[in-house]
């Protein structure tokens, strides 16, 4: 049986209430982007678990290395400064 | 201090409870080890539609209808998170799936046990998804990201599963004596091979050792299929029924139900294409495959021409 029938693999991406943005849940196989939106919908959202779906072809995404991980991440790490609790603020100032 | 190698890093990982995610570096085994697991998992719940589909157009009211009908398209999307999480291993979808009618990959042997009468599928909710149930809740702790978070979505789905099977059980087992005696019968055939779901005993299983290192597996076989004994007998007691084990007892010490031998000759010939039902389930996949050829060819060429008259109009 021939494989070259297959379809390309989409990203789908499901926002679950108004106010939350769309969140990865998982991949499909679809021919075209209407048949991905509809192959998510029965595949991801069977109870309920979506208002909103995002699908990406997968190859269509470029993604971070995991081996630049230090170069890109761990710059942050030494940059104490960027956060509230580095400074020091008196008692009787209360929060701020 | 020298250098930690690829796999001592990988291990840490795994050893802080840290997951593996697609593009982290892994060994080969694990690879392999993962994708034969994962995709052994998608193909049972496929093949797991079969003999419970054959029930879809006989239920005995239309809310069993719904019901089961509902419970066999959870399965058919648990495949699909499974056959997504496989295939950020490397393996194509279409591959799996010609592995699966070729028996070059396995799926759980319970399916090949045929479902003659109503009462089967309150036991197979009840007992299969009931012990499919313990594994893949020990199963959401795997240390491969993308097949956990596949088991923590499937785990949400399951329990509906089992008590839509228990109730047909609990309806039977309480109505007239043809009924409890249908019930009956559903539960003596199959208690052994739903212990059986759980693979070789520890000692015989050749997986195990390295798939507990690298928290592919997260508890053994034995440990699996006690605890599902310990939670089912008393549900079997509820029902008034008895599990075909003469030798079944609760050891008041350790609190635990010691069960009798489990048949494991009948076991290997039901993996190795001897069971009831082996030819049938194969025949079914490969007709929806072969049959299903030319619909996948269709929609990928009208693709193409949509594609085409897109770029046409743009330019
Ligand atoms: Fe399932
Ligand atoms: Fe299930």
């Amino acid at each position: 049986m021939s494989t070259n029938n297959e379809w390309p693999l989409w990203e789908v991406f499901l926002r679950t209430k108004k106010g939350l943005n769309h969140k990865h849940v998982g991949s499909i196989h679809a021919a075209d982007e209407e048949m991905a939106i509809e192959n998510a919908r029965d595949v991801y959202t069977r109870r309920n678990e979506g208002i909103s779906i995002w699908v990406v072809e997968s190859s269509h995404i470029h993604a971070s290395s995991p081996s630049e991980q230090e170069s890109l991440f761990d710059a942050a790490n030494d940059k104490v400064y960027r956060h509230p609790t580095f400074y020091n603020i008196p008692d009787e100032v209360g929060h701020i | 201090m020298g250098e930690i190698s690829l796999e001592e890093k990988f291990q840490n990982t795994i050893d802080k409870e840290s997951k593996i995610e697609p593009k982290d570096w892994m060994p080969d085994g694990y690879r392999k080890n993962l994708i034969r697991q994962i995709s052994q998992h998608a193909h049972s719940e496929i093949i797991g539609m079969l003999p419970e589909g054959n029930w879809i157009t006989r239920a005995p009211s239309l809310m069993r209808k719904v019901s089961l009908l509902a419970k066999v398209q959870d399965e058919a999307g648990h495949g699909l998170y499974l056959y997504s999480a496989m295939e950020t291993l490397g393996l194509s979808r279409d591959e799996s799936l010609e592995q699966l009618i070729t028996g070059k990959a396995k799926y759980s042997s319970i399916f090949n046990y045929p479902t003659i009468s109503w009462a089967d599928i309150g036991a197979i909710g009840w007992l299969v998804d009931g012990a499919a149930i313990v594994n893949q809740v020990a199963l959401q702790r795997t240390s491969y990201g993308p097949y956990a978070r596949a088991m923590v979505k499937i785990c949400k789905e399951e329990s509906f599963h089992q008590r839509q099977g228990f109730e047909i059980m609990t309806n039977l087992a309480k109505g007239t004596k043809e009924q409890k005696e249908m019930a009956q019968n559903a539960l003596n055939r199959f208690w052994w091979p739903s212990l059986m779901m759980f693979g070789p005993s520890d000692k015989d299983s050749t997986h195990s050792d390295q798939s507990l290192k690298w928290k592919i597996k997260r508890m053994t076989n034995d440990e699996l299929r006690q605890e599902f004994v310990n939670k089912t007998i008393p549900q079997v007691e509820f029902l008034g029924l008895t599990v075909p084990d003469p030798d079944l007892k609760l050891n008041k010490k350790t609190g635990q139900y010691e069960f009798g031998a489990i048949n494991w000759e009948e076991f290997y010939n039901v993996i190795k294409g001897r069971g009831p039902c082996n030819k049938e389930r194969i025949a079914a996949r490969t007709k929806a495959q072969k049959e299903g050829e030319w619909v996948k060819a269709a929609a990928k060429a009208y693709s193409a021409k949509k594609i085409n008259r897109r770029n046409t109009k743009a330019a």
